[in-house]
């Protein structure tokens, strides 16, 4: 078991391209971090890092304390699954959970019982003797767990290990990792491109953009107070939504102009952002879960809007609607752009319930000013 | 009904006269390897005076008395050693120094690679003759003539052997290595453990393309060799040419029993070497 410190860690290649820049991050002994972020923010990059895959540009990066900036992979015990497991196809299931106890050169003796042991941990013991091109997906997956348990390795590394696998085995093999790695208590690093698998699998989430960390949190510290509005709108299923508004004074307080709407600010969100009073009269971006939004009589809702896609789950209903709301897309790459053509996204609401929308059907909706989040203009938390 | 039978008539013949080409491609090469090993088992005399007839193919009788000639006349164990000898250790030196070197251009990063893989490129298209008398001459200053070392060392690195490793290597997934390096195995034994055992169809092309070609050799040894010591079979099928009386079913006893082992080392590995030639993708 280590602790695993990153440093001003940077990962620049030869050609001057930066994919990691001043990375620091500390997983503490023990823990399941998560480390989430778009397709192409560096994630794992930053894990083979870690494994010693890559060099490390600049910083440091420390296991248990020591700099293993320029240790090879083998001498940093650490073990790693990767995306498409890489069992080696022309070894038996035993003879790969062998190999790395073989490479260590442990005693006969030890490799057996510390493979049995793996198989009869992940339900192997059946197929020790078959070839992996044999196995299933979900079972090549768990000869890939088993060949990092065997070696009792200080760190894990995991690099998206379930993405090649079909939904539900997915949620099965997920619950398995999670329960796996309490019963071991061994330090894991986990990247996934899926808000979902991280929130429910991490003791803390750490969220990259474009190389850079975003934040680094509790799933539901994530949910409840996001950095600023990449992670607003990357956490959550759909993710927040954003638009442009300003805070004004009235009799009622403080109140966000919304469009054509005036909501007052209740104890909830002022709590959130003590510094708030200072923004008054000042535009700012506002975010709104699309959780916080419901459905109100005719009349009496806050924004008119009308339906432009709709998506039922069964239980509840997501519902995709254009109101007269200036929309900013999270990705602030697109926020830079700006969204003058007129055609931001559009605000998601997550309704109960099946109901069937219409498109071009005009709603009311309603949000919770609790539900509510301000943002700077450039999109940091106030 | 009149229509589709039509069509099915037609398929049949455009079927027939596919067949027939192939038959009349495969008659155009098998022929005179027919014709080689046939003639050898004949009477010496009866080789030439039927090899316009139906009896060159079908003869009347037939005897291994040729074979036993080629042993009494010329030393062929000895030859037949050399030449096994010779192709062997540059089979089996190559495949280990050429995989090598493949792998290096293929996964390593070091300085010079680029340049250095670019020159290798263009060492494939330099013919062995433009560059058969210089090697001849450093050959003859290290005293290195009439000797099996003059055989075999200047072939075992083979720039298109190294090209098709190359080729192959950098197709496997490199979470292979990256796998076997985490799991505690250096650059060498991942090369040997995990490499080796998944690229043995890019191995069987490699080892059976030296294999023909330098079985084949004559230039390089009839240059190189003074005497029979370390001569291989095509000087000395040569040789055996010129020695009278001229019998031509001994010379193609000879031939046919230069031939046999090309044969048994193509079936016994042709199934990885087809595997081996698309894997490398070197098609044609």
């Amino acid at each position: 078991m280590a602790a695993v410190t990153f440093h001003h860690a940077e990962k620049v290649y030869p050609d001057g391209s930066r994919v990691i820049s001043d990375f620091n991050l500390q997983v503490t002994d023990g823990e399941l971090l998560v480390l989430v972020g778009p397709s192409g923010c560096g994630k794992s990059t930053v894990l083979r890092m870690v494994a010693g895959l890559e060099e490390v540009s600049s910083g440091e990066i420390l296991i248990d304390g020591q700099v293993v900036n320029d240790w090879p992979p083998q001498r940093r015990d650490i073990a790693m699954v990767f995306q498409n497991y890489a069992l080696y196809p022309h070894m038996s299931v035993r003879r790969n959970l062998e190999f790395p106890l073989t490479m260590r050169r442990l005693a006969a003796a030890e490799i057996r019982q510390r493979v049995e042991r793996a198989a009869a941990m992940l339900n192997l013991t059946a197929l020790l003797d078959c070839k992996p091109r044999v196995l299933s997906g979900g079972q090549r997956q768990r000869v890939a767990m088993g060949r990092a348990i065997v070696r009792d390795a200080s760190v894990f590394l995991m690099d998206e290990p379930l993405s090649n696998l079909d939904a539900s085995l997915r949620v099965q093999i997920r619950t398995d990792i999670a329960a796996l790695q309490q019963r071991l208590g061994i330090t894991t690093l986990y990247v996934t491109h899926d808000q979902v698998e991280a929130m429910t699998l991490g003791h803390r989430v750490a969220v990259m953009r474009a190389g850079v960390l975003q934040q680094v949190a509790a799933p539901r510290e994530l949910y409840e107070n996001p950095a600023n509005v990449f992670v607003a709108g990357f956490i959550g299923s759909p993710g927040m939504n954003v638009v442009r508004g300003r805070l004004d004074t009235d009799d009622r307080g403080l109140v966000l102009l919304l469009g054509a709407a005036r909501v007052p600010l209740g104890a909830g969100i002022r709590t959130r952002h003590p510094g708030l009073e200072g923004w008054c009269g000042r535009s700012m971006l506002i975010g709104m879960r699309p959780e916080a939004l419901s459905l109100t009589e005719a009349g009496a809702g806050l924004m008119p809007a009308t339906v432009r896609s709709a998506e039922s789950l069964g239980h509840e209903t997501i519902v995709y609607v254009d109101a007269a709301l200036e929309t900013v897309a999270t990705d602030m790459a697109a926020t830079a752009r700006g969204t003058g053509d007129g055609a931001g996204p559009p605000l998601a609401a997550v309704l109960p319930g099946h109901r069937p929308f219409k498109r071009e059907e005009v709603l009311n909706l309603s949000v919770d000013p609790d539900g509510l989040y301000c943002f700077t203009p450039e999109g940091e938390r106030i | 009904m009149r229509v589709a039978s039509t069509a099915a008539q037609h398929h049949g013949l455009a079927r027939a006269a596919g067949y027939a080409v192939l038959i009349a491609s495969v008659l155009l090469f098998i022929v005179p390897v027919l014709l080689m090993i046939i003639g050898s088992l004949k009477p010496d005399d009866r080789v030439l005076m039927e090899a316009g007839t139906v009896k060159a193919l079908w003869p009347d009788s037939v005897s291994l008395r040729n074979y036993a000639d080629v042993f009494r006349r010329a030393d062929f164990a000895r030859f037949l050693f050399n030449s096994l000898f010779i192709t062997g250790s540059i089979v089996i030196a190559g495949l280990l120094v050429n995989s090598l070197a493949g792998y290096a251009f293929a996964r390593l990063r070091w300085r010079g690679r680029t340049l250095l893989f670019n020159l290798l490129l263009a060492v494939m298209i330099v013919p062995f003759e433009a560059i058969a008398v210089p090697l001849f001459y450093q050959v003859s200053i290290l005293g290195l003539r009439d000797t099996y070392i003059a055989q075999i060392l200047p072939f075992i690195a083979n720039a298109f052997s190294i090209f098709l490793f190359y080729s192959f290597f950098i197709g496997l997934p490199r979470e292979l290595e990256e796998s076997a390096r985490v799991d505690g195995a250096g650059v060498l034994r991942t090369f040997f453990f995990i490499i080796v055992p998944n690229a043995r169809p890019v191995f069987a092309t490699v080892a059976i393309l030296s294999f023909l070609t330098w079985w084949g050799s004559y230039l390089w040894p009839l240059m190189v060799t003074i005497g029979p010591r370390v001569r291989p079979l095509p000087v000395a099928i040569a040789t055996f040419y010129t020695l009278p009386p001229l019998q031509w079913g001994d010379i193609l006893a000879f031939g046919a029993m230069m031939v046999m082992p090309v044969l048994v080392v193509f079936v016994a590995f042709q199934r990885w070497f087809v595997r081996g030639v698309a894997a490398s993708a070197i098609k044609g």
